[in-house]
Parts: structure tokens; sequence; C-alpha cells
């Protein structure tokens, strides 16, 4: 009997829990500016997290998805990418929508059951968040696949959560995307829990990364809750779908540190012990105390930047409270290019002049 | 002119696609070198290369969620889904994002992609190929469903379907493939969507059908006159959006209606005819709608095929009882 193959998983940190650089940071990453900008987009993500649980909690949106703990991972992956390139979405990533150029109103109309929270200004080839799980994977190697056939130097970035590879089309899709070699990052956020599912139970594999070796692409692990870490592993993987080299899947260790949604109650299956040291892995604490560390934050930064946020989402919010419902043809309007005759009457009979 | 099978025209409509858009790109299991199961695409990699001719991996569900990324995203997808019982699997692709994508961004996204899929029985072909899930598809919201019943009408319907802005299911009767021929010019007129043809002509009674029924329906046809009845058949062509009026129009004028598919009874796409025309055409009915109709039946294997589709003899049956009513 002989090896005919072996595999490693690397895994990447630069920062931890407490902020000490642990590794020879990045480029990208002693430019302090640099630094600040991407902590100033995590603040505003949890200010607009807390402020989209607190219209939910008042009835003034619908059932939201918290990125909560999440921050870092939207923050890596919205840095790393290209205007040009095609982000392809759970419903947790809305941090990643905010970076590229969605408006927080725009957010807010999303989960207040408004279809015209898709259609946004800002990334307007982005996809729009898919919340059948991993069934946007495939979708990643059609839209990857256009770009190589039209010699483009663009990419598609798929954000998948834990649960997602369990799916067939997650496997389906990185297999093919393999074969293809196509220009395409899979970014999965192993946040430990699939609602209630917790990840040993998702499965038997010592990590989600290793999935992709059977896919023949490659793959590594990082510290999701590690800015740094998940901006390097994604400007590294977009360098080589830009170069030709082929796809990558990452696999983000992080942890959903809210419910699974506001219609769920984590307490019923997750130990509070379990969430309270995931606490002490805080994404926005780390990178403040390094921020802090190198002279580069303080008290008064981090007061008028919180000030700001709580500003932005509470105008946000209210823009969203005032904008009027959708007329009842919406439903209608956008289905096809041109409305069938048959639905044009089903239409006037909705409206009532049918 | 030339006198081609309804596969050759669905090959000749997707060469002329391809040679004149570069955006259509044709994929799936054994279309390129092998140039499809059935011959669909033969040709096609030698004169189009592997890039817009692509043998996909083994995966439905890949073939008809990478085709909705690959709409998106500013190409022309026609997708082959090697056999219709191995389609199921795209249902959660076409229902869950394809018929949506235009409608859930508020027209910033479409997705103009085409999935053909080689349907129904009466080729003595094993388990899950003998497959009509055409009611299935055709519950779904924003998108079309084709079921062409000729070479000509394969010819200006993919045509159509390729050039349509939205996405469309394209079923394909196998049993049909090399029955007969007919003279095609391949001229790249498609022919409308969302419209009933009125294959033939006729006073007594009308016959709907799709699929290989149309050509069981004009078989039934002419048995019926030879009988001195005279019946007119309606080819759906479009199940998705359906052209209820033309066959309001026909049934206004005959009176009476019988509608066929070899597909299961219950929900089946027979039933939402009969429906509509008791909505609206209840008044022009000089009898009941009959339905002709496949069993509620697991597709039966080569062996007791013939059986479960309906046939000529059927068809005619079911013409004599609503002449006879009343």
């Amino acid at each position: 009997m002989s090896v005919v193959a072996r595999f490693e998983i690397r895994y990447t940190q630069f920062l931890d829990p407490q902020g000490n650089v642990v590794a020879p940071l990045p480029e990208f990453a002693r430019v302090p500016q640099d630094l600040v900008a991407l902590y100033r987009w995590m603040v505003l993500m949890r200010a607009y997290d807390a402020k989209a649980i607190a219209l939910q909690r008042t009835g003034q949106i619908n059932t939201f998805a918290s990125l909560l703990g999440h921050e870092a991972f939207n923050a890596g992956i919205a840095s790393a990418m290209a205007e040009d390139d095609v982000f392809l979405m759970t419903y947790r990533e809305n941090g990643v929508q905010l970076m590229r150029g969605v408006a927080l109103r725009e957010l807010f109309l999303y989960w207040g059951g408004d279809e015209r929270g898709s259609d946004y200004a800002g990334p307007r080839r982005d996809f729009p968040i898919c919340i059948t799980i991993a069934a946007h994977a495939p979708h990643a190697v059609g839209v990857a696949y256009a770009m190589k056939l039209r010699r483009e130097r663009r990419a598609a970035v798929c954000a998948l959560g834990d649960g997602a590879t369990s799916k067939g089309d997650f496997y389906e899709a990185i297999n093919a995307a393999g074969a293809w070699k196509l220009p395409v990052v899979f970014a999965v956020s192993n946040n430990q829990w699939a609602i209630s599912v917790p990840r040993a139970k998702q499965s038997a594999a010592q990590t989600l990364a290793q999935k992709a070796i059977a896919a023949g692409i490659e793959c590594s692990q990082v510290d999701g809750n590690d800015v740094i870490a998940v901006r390097s592993a994604m400007d590294e993987a977009l360098e080589r779908a830009r170069a030709g080299a082929g796809p990558t899947l990452i696999e983000a260790l992080t942890y959903r540190l809210s419910d699974h949604t506001t219609a769920d109650d984590a307490t019923r299956y997750r130990n509070p012990d379990e969430v309270a040291e995931a606490w002490k892995r805080d994404p926005i604490v780390r990178l403040r105390a390094h921020l802090t560390a190198s002279g580069a934050w303080d008290k008064a930064a981090e007061d008028a930047l919180l000030k700001d946020c709580n500003g932005q989402v509470q105008a946000a919010a209210q823009e969203y409270l005032d904008t009027p419902p959708p007329p009842p043809a919406q439903m209608f309007d956008h289905l096809y290019a041109r409305l069938p005759a048959a639905l044009a009457r089903q239409r006037a009979a909705a409206l009532g002049d049918g | 002119m030339a006198l081609i099978t309804l596969v050759e025209a669905i090959n000749l409509a997707l060469k002329r696609e391809m040679e004149h858009d570069p955006a259509v790109v044709v994929l799936g299991e054994d279309v390129g070198v092998d140039g499809g199961v059935f011959r669909a695409t033969a040709g096609l990699i030698e004169r189009y290369g592997a890039e817009r001719v692509i043998d996909t991996p083994l995966a439905e569900g890949l073939i008809a969620g990478m085709s909705i990324g690959m709409a998106v995203e500013g190409l022309k997808p026609v997708a082959e889904v090697q056999f219709s019982g191995f389609g199921y699997t795209t249902i959660d692709q076409v229902l869950n994002h394809a018929g949506r994508m235009r409608h859930r961004t508020q027209g910033r996204l479409s997705c103009p992609l085409v999935l053909r899929m080689p349907c129904g029985a009466g080729i003595h072909a094993p388990e899950h190929h003998s497959e009509s899930p055409e009611a299935m598809f055709a519950h779904i919201p924003g998108i079309r469903v084709v079921y062409p019943s000729s070479p000509r009408r394969a010819y200006g319907l993919l045509l159509a379907a390729i050039r349509d802005p939205d996405p469309v299911v394209f079923l394909e009767p196998t049993r049909l493939y090399r029955l007969f021929k007919e003279e095609i010019a391949d001229d790249g007129k498609a022919l409308a969507l969302d419209a009933c043809h009125t294959t033939r002509e006729g006073a007594d009674v009308t016959v709907v059908a799709w699929g290989a029924m149309v050509h069981e329906s004009l078989a039934a046809a002419d048995a019926l006159a030879e009988q001195g009845v005279s019946a007119e058949v309606l080819d759906i062509a479009t199940l998705k959006p359906l052209d209820m009026d033309t066959i309001l129009a026909s049934v206004a004028r005959t009176g009476r209606c019988v509608v066929v598919t070899e597909a299961a009874r219950t929900c089946s796409f027979a039933s939402e005819i009969a429906a509509g025309l008791a909505e609206e055409g209840l008044l022009s009915l000089l009898a009941p709608v009959q339905r002709v109709t496949g069993y509620d039946v697991v597709v039966p294997l080569p062996r007791l095929e013939q059986r479960n589709m309906p046939d000529k003899g059927r068809i005619v049956d079911a013409v004599k009882k609503a002449l006879a009513f009343g």
C-alpha cells in the first residue's frame, strides 16, 4: 500500500482575542487609517444590527437575522472585493452590502417586507439575499463561468454558513468550480450553529475547509473574528481567482452571538456559558484594543464614532418608516419583462379595476 | 428548406442562436463531445467550442443553478436536463430563484435562461425516463412553460424561448423526436410564445392537447372525420402563460371540448383548462368537458406504458361521449 495524496489545512490569525499581534501583519494592516476605516464599518454594522432588532421588537420590521459577531467576516469580505465583483449572500451579510454601497434605508426596507429593498442603487450586479440555504452556490458558479468566458478579471464571492456545507448544492458548486477553475471564492462563516444544530452534529469532518479538498480547490481556515485574517485570506483568494488560478474555500471560525433570527430563542438549545465565552472573542473589541495600543484610536474617537453611527441608523430607520408601502401592482409588474395577457387580467382584478 | 425531424429542428435552432448571439451557451450532461444522448446538441461543440458548449459535471441542480448565475450575469444559457425524470431536483432552482429573480429585485436583475427537458412516455425507456412534469412547472410563477408538438413548432418556439427575456422551461416530446419530418426554412423566424395554435380546424368538438398528445389527437381527428365528425385540434404550445382566449373562442364555436394529456390526472394541466372552461365558457358548452389523461399511477415501465398513455381510441371515445351528451 502507498500514500497517493496528503493534505493539510492552514489556519490564519493575526490578532488574538486581546488584540495582540500574533503574526507578521499583511501590508494593508500596517496602515492604521485603513484599519480604522474597517473598524468604523464594523461599529456601524453593530449599530445597524441593534437598531434592526429594536425595530423588530417594536413591530416596525419583520423577522430579522442578526449579524452580531459576524462583523469581521463581513468587513473582511467587503474590503477585499472590487466594485465590479459580484457578491452572492445569505441573510447574515448585510454588513458586506453596506460596505458595497447598499443604503441602510434599503436594508431596513428589505427586512420591513418590501422587495424594493433588493433594488438598491448600490452594487447593481450583486445578487439578492438567498434565503434557501446554499442554493446560491451554483449561481456563483454560473456568474464566475460568465466572467471567465468573457476573459474578465472579475470574481464572484459567495458567502455561506456552516449549515450550508451539508447541502448538495454546496458540493455540486465547489466541485464544478474546481473542474472549470473558475474565479469564485466561497467564504463560509462557521458560526457554530445552524439554528439549533451545533457544528459537531453538522458533520464529522474535522474542518469545514477540508471539504474543498475533495473538490480539488484551494482552502484554508481563518479566525473569522479577526478582520485582518479574513481580509488577508480574501485578498489571496481573489488574487488567485483573477490570475486564473481557480476557486478557493475559506472557512472563517466565528460565533453567532445572537439568536438565529428574532423569531428564535437560542436559550432553548444553547449553554449561556458558551455564549459568554464567545463574547470574549468579540471581533470589535479585539480590533479596538489593537488600534488603541497602536495609538490610532482613543476614547474621544470612540465616542464620536458611536454618536455618528447611531445618528446614521436613526435617520435611516426614520427614512424607512416614512417610505409608503408599495402599490399592490408591485406583485405583478416585475414578474415578467412584459406582463402576459393572462396575468394582466389577474392584475386588473387585484387592483379592483377588472 | 430541409426536411427534418423534431430533434433536428431543436439542433437547427440552437445552431442558429449560437451563430447569431455570442451570449448563447449550451450546457448539460453529455451535450458536448457526445452531442447529447438524443443528439439534440450534435455538432455544436465542433463549431462553437467547449467554452460555449459545456459538458457539466453530473448534477442537475447545479445545471439549473449555474444557468441562473449565467443568465443574471448576461449570458443566455440553454441548459439540457437529460430526461425530465432527472429534472425534479431543478424545481428548487426554478421555483425559488429563476422565477423570482426579476420580481425580487424589482427588475434590477433578470434571468433569461432556457431549461430543455426531454419528456413523456412511449419510447420504451427505463424508469424515470418517461415523466410528464409539465403541470408542476406550470404552477411556478415568473416562468414560461413551452411544449412543442412538431419540428416546425420546435424550431420556432425554441428560437422564441432563447430570445425571451425571462426563464423558459422547454419540454420536448421524446416520442416525436424522430417520428416524422417537416420542411423547415432556417429563416430565424420565431413563433409567438403565449399563444395556442389551431393545428386543425373543425366544427363539432375542440380537442386540446400539447406535446406528443397533439399527434395522437390529430390521428383521432382523422378517425373521427371518417365517421363524419369534424374535430378542431388546438396545440397549446405555451402552457404558461396560457392563451385561454383561443380555447374559449374555439369552444364557443364547437360547444364541446376534450382535453388530452399523458400526465397523471389529478392536478394535471388538463384540469386547469377544464376549470377555465367551467369558469368562463360554461354557456358555450353543450356537454361536460372530457379529460383524457394518464391514470394516477406511477408511469408504467415499457411493457405497460401504452396502457397508460391516451391514444387515438381513448380520444375518439371521449369525443363520442361528449357528442352523445344531452
